[in-house]
């Protein structure tokens, strides 16, 4: 008797390990799916404010129907998809659709007149011909260390050799000595995308730490003296120094007038001999609209118009 | 498990003919409803497999096997990607090796003493203590780690940062700590008393006893403790990721790594193509080695009746 329970004791143990290893998986990607879907309900829910306020203006466009074809720029999820779900409440009739193929496949799309609109998060290349870019939102990428590094300023070129560990201690950009920690995002992370390709450092960059959220990013510069990091400019909060780049804060009014150098545009491509559907017109309005401009700063990013 | 299934599926069908009063008409639909919880379960696990080697062997197929899993980078998201999950395997497989080292001999020895030599009211606090340890989620594991653990470990050998496989292993040691103590206590309580106290009879000391005859001879319980700690180890994300760093590097005890289900929970949320083709094929592996585990643990628990007989 003694023997089958103890039997069934450990094969239960075994069934409850393999349980939960699957599980530890699956929850990670679960939980993930919930952070996400958490920005999206909090962008509805501005988006319904905002529509609300937009509602006499924009009743025309309840009557289209149709659906908007988009994709490229991964960057640019959460501003799509903020939106996209601002623009389902003026015009309940339009799906816009999002495909994250990056930016070069959002281009082609739109030059192939394969997608309605491409997205692209950075400007056009001179032999990118046919297409017209509309500029919907900034991105603004802010350089933040510990607060107690003296460090308060750093050149774009300083700031490349830190990443590429060329420059591995803080004396050595006027800091005090102590190695540097590198703290960065995972691959695939819109932000890290846009750091790399603004400071010229693609696939160069040697981190210390890989994180998976603007948040964890902060608090882990927050908690090490000789960190550095960098963070959408939405997040940084008072916990992190932010670093001026070549003299210039980081804040919205400096990348508005692109004074602050590290940040980049997030595009419509739109294809010049096609005709664009009514539907794709209006979302397209809409997005550079005051209506637009808290979705998009929610997003994370800087709208080139303020809604008053 | 199969006789356990016709069993009852015999069991139906017989009652199934003769139903004669409410009691039995309870007990038929009871059977049906545990037969079908029970299909359900198996279903589950077959729906997983067939799953995970769907969605795991393209990319293992695109990039080659012996690229994939001897190649020592990963840069997923590089102009040309390169998929090599040679760090990610080695720094899990250091990972828990470095837990079991240092889990084994404190869980070991504090399933002795629970099992042998605590005081009765010391027993019931002490085990009701681990259990409430196995509670705690991971994720209060990692924010410990990452507050208190991190920034020690980098204090204490004077390193820049302390996110590394060092505070890995000790937040993964103390993780796996309540399965290897509770499923040892189990099978030292086994123990027959007679052979302690022949034991005992025979001039040994208390000690000598524990570790010469009561150990010994629940050996094949605390394997399965120890392969069932592996298990979680292997399995865990949440809290490595926190105080690991996350950096593709091949493992070494003060570098930033990634263990396989920290590579796929960090980049699946924004990969896209064959990123995210390998992150399942990664998810295979890890599978792989899930199941490997368990056919070890079944080889204990086989080992341990035969034994026994």
């Amino acid at each position: 008797m003694k023997k089958i329970n103890r039997r069934s004791f450990l094969a239960v143990c075994g069934a409850a390990a393999a349980a939960g290893a699957l599980a530890a998986c699956g929850g990670s990607s679960s939980s993930s799916t919930a952070a996400s879907s958490s920005t999206a309900s909090s962008a509805s829910s501005t988006a319904s404010s905002v529509a609300s306020s937009a509602s006499e203006a924009a009743n025309d466009l309840s009557s289209l129907s149709g659906t908007v074809a988009t994709g490229g720029s991964t960057s640019m999820n959460s501003v799509i998809e903020a939106l996209s779900e601002g623009f389902a409440e003026v015009a309940p009739g339009v799906t816009v659709s999002y495909d994250p193929t990056g930016s070069g496949a959002g281009i082609t799309g739109a030059v192939e007149q394969t997608l309605d609109i491409g997205l692209a998060s950075r400007a056009l290349h001179d032999d990118e011909t046919g297409v017209t870019a509309t500029t919907v939102a900034l991105d603004g990428i802010a350089m933040v260390v510990n607060n107690e590094n003296p460090v308060s300023d750093l050149s774009i070129e300083q700031l490349a050799q830190i990443f590429k560990k060329e420059v591995t201690n803080w004396a050595d950009v006027g800091g005090e000595d102590g190695e540097i920690v590198v703290i960065g995002r995972e691959a695939g992370s819109g932000t890290r995308d846009g750091f790399e390709s603004i400071v010229g450092v693609e696939d160069a960059c040697v981190y210390d730490q890989e994180l998976t959220a603007t948040g964890a990013v902060i608090s882990a510069v927050a908690s090490n003296k000789l960190a550095i990091g960098y963070a959408s400019l939405s997040a940084v909060g008072d916990t992190v120094k932010t670093l001026t780049v070549e003299g210039v804060e980081c804040s919205e009014a400096t990348v508005l007038d692109g004074t602050y150098k590290v940040q980049r545009p997030f595009n419509f491509i739109t294809n010049d001999a096609a005709e664009l559907s009514d539907a794709a017109k209006a979302f397209i309005d809409f997005a550079v609209s005051e209506d637009a401009a808290e979705l998009i700063r929610l997003a994370g990013a800087v709208p080139l118009v303020d809604a008053e | 498990m199969k006789q356990q299934d016709s069993a009852s599926g015999a069991i139906v069908i017989r009652k199934f003919q003769k139903p004669h009063n409410a009691a039995e008409w309870l007990e038929l639909v009871m059977n049906a409803i545990f037969f079908l919880c029970g299909i359900l379960a198996i279903g589950c696990v077959a729906l997983i497999t067939v799953y995970m080697v769907i969605s795991g062997l393209p990319a293992i197929g695109q990039i080659g096997i012996g690229e994939f899993l001897l190649g020592q980078e990963w840069a997923s998201t590089a102009a040309e990607p390169k998929f090599g999950i040679l760090p990610f395997i080695l720094s899990s497989v250091y990972g828990t090796l470095g837990a079991i080292i240092i889990g084994i001999p404190i869980g070991l020895l504090t399933a002795v003493f629970l099992s042998k030599a605590a005081a009765p009211k010391l027993r019931t606090a002490a085990t009701s203590a681990i259990e409430l340890l196995s509670g705690i989620p991971s994720v209060i594991f990692g924010l410990l780690g990452m507050q208190l653990l991190v920034p020690a470990v980098a204090a204490v050998f004077g390193r820049a940062s302390g996110a590394c496989l060092l505070s890995a292993i000790l937040v993964l040691s103390i993780m796996i700590l309540p399965s290897i103590v509770s499923v040892s206590v189990t099978a030292l309580n086994a123990v027959p008393r007679e052979y302690e106290e022949g034991s005992l009879a025979l001039g040994a000391t208390d000690a000598e006893t524990w570790f010469k005859v009561s150990v010994p001879a629940a050996k094949s319980g605390i394997a399965a403790g120890i392969v069932l700690g592996i298990g979680r180890a292997v399995g865990e994300a949440m809290a490595v990721m926190m105080v690991a760093g996350n950096s593709p590097n091949m493992p070494g005890i003060f570098k930033s790594v990634t263990f396989l289900t920290t590579a796929i929970a960090k980049e699946m949320s924004y990969a896209s193509g064959l990123q995210r083709q390998a992150l399942f094929s990664i998810g295979l592996v890890l599978f792989a080695f899930i199941m490997l585990i368990n056919l070890v643990l079944n080889f204990f628990l086989k080992g341990g009746s035969n034994g026994e007989k």
